[in-house]
């Protein structure tokens, strides 16, 4: 039975349980509303939620923790020696899960029955050659071993899952049950259900700690991993970034530093462009323009900051790229290669965060009291010099923050860098070459052909973690600038 | 300027302060030059503002020029009657397509010479011009024997190349002759065109199609995808709604100012700040890795995009919440209700217009992102035809828009630049909707207190 | 300009600094000032008084043509300083400001050092030819404004640092230090303490040897303390001018009457 029917029939009981509960209130009252405690449809309420909040809570409970049980007994299954040299258990516990994701799929395509997928005695030979003819990837390192461990995965997989069924929908029924037995005239059912909201409702609040703990989790086991692979020494300080995807990685030199460098360019590149564009506009905004002007131009410059980045990639990989290699390409100047390279990505990043310095500084800027314009009008000072001399530096610690957190979104954009700045990395000083970034890695290990569990494509994590890291701080930094900074005005 | 300096012994006795009497009609030195400081930054403000919108504006023009074209597609219209007697011959032969092809390759001399143009050409021109028309001619003669003898109307895709030359991208100029066409070719394009055979037609299935193969651009369609988006967007408004306003209640109305407080306000705010392409690699290694759920499926895609969604959401939520004034939640107090019925029966309905307004643009932001979709397989994904049922739409792996846009455009031939293009238009018009929607709520309902 | 006949009464007077014509203003729609006429006499210090929204404070600011700044604000009439038109379109606001300067209701001294507090003025006018005539100006006005003893030794700690009452000596202090004519101050002890308005009173009192003041105040006291001349508003419109003796002791207006007793305001 599918998760999603699951998930229907312990709302259906919901469902039964609010309409018995109510009427077995209104029994109990005799009919008369008024001799309740609190308005019928919170006794139905009341049925509903014992019925579904528990079996709900216990089907994430056990789709979360049934990989764990099964993966450790499967682990349990392989002897160490099935596990070869530059391998490891993960490795093969990924094998295992691959060729049990395979048998089902030969199943359900109907080249193998359920019964023979699931004999354990049934000759090795055959079933991968029978795997091979229904069209599913069998590698070679499939062995005896392996796949008597995916056929014991299969069966915990399915015992689990119909346990799990068996056990949802009971406790569904019991609590229903319960919710019925306590309803009665004097049942205090309105505070019960308040109680439960309230319950619920700081759940959906802590989902923001779940994510960042989700987060977390999923690059420090992931990195942990990668550093038992490779050492976190050459990761952190190797200037080569050359992953060879053969032979497990064997001989990838996977160095951070020439990502590093490819992403701070790109983003100077872009600082470059939006911070005195979007800085100038804002001044001009806040303090020179009519409420007509700023009406429309504002809005406007504001679309920018609304088109998703695949726009922006595009215009960089298709109209930018090709358009500065025509005037500093071999027929120009003659120091570009190709279209892709640091400064098409950082040249249209930049046009991507002209809004984004704009708006902030904008809302920074109008924030400095009126009375230092006057005080500075007064004197006889111009608009110019007020905003050079008065404005700007009382604004400053708000105008960093605001350029903190626009290089935090440079370093983490990931679709301009992906199309327009190439994919080689390189350690070079030229902004018309291609290089790479922190971000464009990450997609093309983890979107490449590369065993999850190998080092080319773990580093991944290894360089979420190092951007998560970076990112993070910067806003924190970027965050308490600014707010320190409404503080001083406020 | 010197007079109207203060000479230090003046400045050390005030009585003797000079008094300037110079008059305010004369600008002096020096006021001019700051004046022109002045004007000079005014101009850099206004040149800033100019070049953002110049940006905007050939962001625009660039979309809308490349774009265009993937709406639009070229026909070569063919009308001709086969006979019994020319059908039994043709499947008689050794190469029955052949023969096909040279049946319509005389209809179209024919239909040629009706408008009273001549133009030599063979049978390799026509294949160069819409493929090889006899397959096609086949197939629709075998199936459907009993119009023979009348006249059919062929409606066949010309070629790549030539739906590049007729859409400006393929010119005599910039053209190479190749096996796919050759500059003698465009002659009988023109006078086809002349004729009225070849046509460029709006290309429906552009918007309705699936994705095609990589050799084939002319099929490629966004609809599939646009479907995918839909699904995903369906995972997210019905996930990320309901936890952004519970999450938003809980902390503008019942949280404690405790540490656990704190520690979900500070999750919120720097979740709102994390790369998107972290938010991938969550979704990589809890929904894919771990969980197990299917790779490149619309309900991973949502799942992560709601994670994503979520604080933008609650920050919009929270600021509805706290626009409705305190007087409300008396009123509604005071007349007996509990906390929670005030809330949910007043504050919340009245906060609503504002919710909304949230929720769509977070939604809209969703719709464009493609960096967490990468992560999930939803790129590698060809999708070559709709989900089978509501159920599939959510668990079969699918692309989404700006997934199928990134495809096109990682794609080797550069029909599908055109198609990327088509496809950002298409995209920006979703997202233009909703952003209007959420405007004309906020005008509709924005109240003032 | 002999054309014009109420400079030729003005010049015949003993002595006119200021004088306004039928000054009207405008915020938009609203007619906020109506008819204003009068002459303000040179080192002397003239107190505008009347109920708060009477208009005394944005007829100040018409003065050194403050009102520039808001977009909605239109001034009507004429304003003369020396007999010259400031509403003279050949008039750069920028030059006529640091002929009169201001100070403001509440202390805003900019966040910058004290020194540079003073010394922005002087900067922008180019008043210093060095480094030494910089350091005389801003020794001198901080010596003119009674600020000099206590903060001579923290020249370089931030202005917003100090109590109200010596930000706002501050405040006036950077006024003078661009050595204007006029200073405009609107209710400049509004917000300060008895102690520290006691101080700043004194204060206005030494300026008026060199500098024609003129103050806005809500409080009666601070009016017949510090002015010899005083004009009472009501609603735009100039009720009464004259001296302040006069005014407080014998006023020809019933409003004046009402609004000095106490019967409103």
């Amino acid at each position: 039975m599918s998760l999603f029917w699951l998930i229907l029939i312990v709302l259906a009981i919901a469902v039964v349980g609010y309409v018995l509960g109510r009427a077995r209130a209104m029994s109990s009252a005799g009919g008369v509303r008024s001799a309740l405690h609190s308005l019928p449809s919170y006794y139905g309420a009341n049925v509903a939620m014992k019925a579904a909040v528990p079996a709900l809570l216990l089907l994430i409970v056990w789709l979360l923790a049934q990989p764990f049980y099964v993966n450790s007994d499967i682990s349990a299954m392989i002897p160490d020696s099935a596990i070869s040299d530059g391998s490891s258990r993960g490795l093969v516990l990924a094998e295992v899960r691959r060729a049990a994701r395979g048998l089902d799929n030969a199943v359900a395509a109907g080249a193998m029955t359920e019964e023979f997928a699931r004999n354990a005695r049934a000759d090795f030979n055959d079933i991968t050659v029978r795997l091979k003819e229904a069209g599913q990837i069998v590698t070679s390192e499939i062995t005896q071993p392996v796949l008597r461990a995916a056929q014991r995965y299969r069966v915990l997989a399915a015992a689990g899952n119909f346990y799990m069924t068996i056990a949802v929908i009971l406790v569904a029924i019991v609590g229903a049950l319960w919710g019925l037995r306590e309803t009665n005239a004097q049942f205090r059912a309105r505070n019960t259900v308040e109680k439960g909201v309230r319950v619920i409702l700081i759940a959906a609040a802590s989902i923001a700690i779940l994510t960042t703990i989700g987060i977390l989790l999923s690059l420090v086991f992931n990195t942990v991993e990668f550093f038992k692979l490779y050492p976190a020494a050459d990761f952190f300080f190797g200037l080569t970034w050359s992953p060879s995807f053969s032979g497990r990685g064997g001989s990838s030199e996977l160095g951070i530093i020439p990502l590093l460098w490819g992403t701070f360019y790109i983003s100077f590149v872009a600082l470059a462009v939006a911070v005195p564009i979007g800085l100038f506009a804002a001044i001009y905004l806040a303090e020179y323009a009519g409420s007509k002007v700023r009406a429309v131009a504002k809005p406007l410059l504001e679309i920018l900051a609304g088109i998703p980045t695949i726009v922006y990639g595009l215009f960089a990989l298709l109209t930018v790229g090709p358009l500065l290699l025509s005037v500093f390409g071999d027929n120009g100047i003659g120091i570009m290669k190709a279209g892709t390279a640091v400064m098409t990505a950082g040249l249209v990043m930049g046009v991507m965060l002209i809004p984004f310095v704009s708006s902030l500084s904008d809302d920074i800027i109008n924030a400095v009291p009126q009375a230092m314009r006057d005080g500075s009008y007064g004197l006889g000072a111009t608009k110019s010099e007020t905003v050079k001399n008065v404005i700007l530096p009382a604004a400053l610690p708000g105008i960093v923050g605001a350029i903190l957190l626009a290089a935090s979104r440079a370093i983490g954009e990931t679709m301009i860098v992906v199309l327009g700045a190439g994919a080689a990395a390189r350690l070079s000083l030229n902004p018309f070459e291609a290089m790479t970034t922190v971000t464009a890695k990450i997609v093309s290990q983890l979107t490449g052909d590369a065993d999850f569990a190998s080092p080319v494509a773990l580093v991944a994590f290894a360089l979420g973690m190092t951007l998560f890291v970076v990112t993070l701080g910067l806003n924190i930094v970027a965050l308490y600038i600014v707010r320190k900074y409404r503080e001083q005005y406020d | 300027m010197t007079e109207t300096t203060l000479s230090p012994e003046a400045a050390e006795k005030p009585a003797k302060l000079p008094f300037k009497s110079k008059s305010l009609y004369e600008v002096d030195d020096l006021t001019r030059k700051r004046n022109a400081a002045e004007k000079r930054f005014k101009t850099y403000g206004m040149a800033a503002i100019g070049v953002g919108l110049f940006f905007l504006f050939v962001l625009a023009y660039t979309i809308i020029s490349e774009g265009i074209p993937a709406f639009t597609k070229t026909i070569v219209e063919v009308e001709f009657s086969l006979t019994q007697e020319q059908f039994d011959e043709a499947e008689g032969q050794l190469f029955k397509t052949k023969a096909y092809e040279q049946i319509f390759i005389g209809a179209l001399q024919g239909q040629l010479q009706e408008s009273g143009v001549s133009v030599p050409f063979d049978a390799t021109t026509i294949e160069r011009i819409v493929g090889k028309p006899g397959n096609t001619i086949r197939s629709f003669f075998t199936a459907n024997q009993d119009k023979l003898g009348g006249p059919a109307a062929f409606e066949l895709a010309a070629s790549s190349r030539v739906d590049g030359y007729m859409n400006g991208r393929v010119t005599r100029e910039n053209m190479t002759d190749s096996r796919f066409l050759q500059k003698t070719d465009l002659d009988l394009v023109d006078n086809l065109v002349e004729a009225g055979v070849i046509k460029t037609v709006f290309n429906w299935n552009f918007i309705t199609g699936a994705d095609s193969g990589v050799d084939n651009p002319g099929a490629a369609g966004i609809g599939a995808s646009v479907v995918g988006s839909l699904f995903m967007m369906l995972v997210v408004l019905f996930l990320s709604l309901p936890i952004g306003v519970a999450a938003s209640i809980y902390l503008e109305e019942f949280a404690p100012q405790n540490r656990f407080t704190d520690l979900i306000e500070v999750n919120i705010s720097n979740l709102a700040a994390v790369p998107s392409i972290v938010f991938g690699i969550l979704g990589l290694a809890v929904f894919i890795q771990f969980m197990h759920l299917p790779q490149s499926a619309p309900i991973v895609g949502g799942l992560v995009l709601t994670l994503m969604t979520l604080p933008t959401i609650i920050i919009s939520t929270r600021a509805s919440l706290k626009a409705v004034p305190p007087s409300i939640r008396d009123a509604a107090l005071g007349i007996g209700a509990s906390k929670m019925q005030a809330i949910f029966h007043h504050v919340l309905p009245l906060a609503m217009p504002g919710i909304l307004t949230g929720t769509i643009i977070g939604l809209a932001q969703a719709l464009g992102e493609t960096a967490p979709l990468l992560l999930i397989g939803m790129v590698g994904f060809v999708a070559r035809g709709y989900p089978d049922g509501f159920i599939a739409g959510f668990t079969e792996p699918n692309s989404a828009m700006p997934a199928q846009i990134y495809t096109w455009a990682a794609r080797a031939d550069f029909a599908f630049y055109e198609k990327a293009w088509g496809g950002i238009i298409v995209l920006l018009v979703f997202l233009l909707t909703m952003n209007i929607i959420a405007i004309i709520l906020r005008r509709r309902f924005e109240r003032r207190w | 300009m002999n054309e014009m006949p109420n400079i030729e009464q003005a010049t015949d007077m003993t002595e006119t600094k200021i004088s306004a014509n039928k000054v009207q203003v405008y915020y938009g729609d609203t007619h906020a000032i109506k008819d204003v006429d009068i002459e303000i006499q040179p080192r002397s210090v003239t107190a505008f008084i009347g109920p708060s929204g009477c208009g005394k404070s944005t007829f100040l600011r018409t003065i050194n043509r403050m009102n520039d700044t808001i977009d909605i604000c239109r001034v009507e009439g004429s304003i003369r300083i020396d007999g010259e038109d400031i509403y003279d379109p050949k008039v750069d606001p920028v030059q006529l400001r640091a002929k009169v300067g201001m100070v403001f209701q509440k202390p805003n001294p900019f966040p910058k050092s004290i020194y540079d507090n003073i010394a922005y003025g002087p900067r922008i006018h180019g008043l210093a030819r060095n480094k030494a005539e910089l350091d005389d100006i801003v020794s001198s006005s901080l010596q003119k404004a009674g600020l000099w003893e206590e903060v001579k030794n923290r020249l370089d700690e931030p202005g917003t640092g100090m109590s109200g009452g010596q930000q706002q000596r501050l405040c006036i202090a950077r006024a003078i230090a661009v050595s204007p004519e006029v200073i405009l101050m609107d209710e400049p002890c509004s917000a300060l303490d008895p102690i520290a308005t006691a101080k700043v009173e004194e204060l206005i009192d030494e300026l008026r040897e060199n500098f024609t003041i003129v103050i806005v105040t809500h409080s009666m006291q601070q009016a017949a303390r510090v002015s010899q001349r005083t004009a009472f508003f009501h609603l735009g419109i100039l009720v009464e001018e004259g001296s302040t003796q006069d005014i407080f002791t014998n006023p020809k207006d019933k409003r004046t009457q009402d609004y000095i007793t106490g019967r409103f305001g």
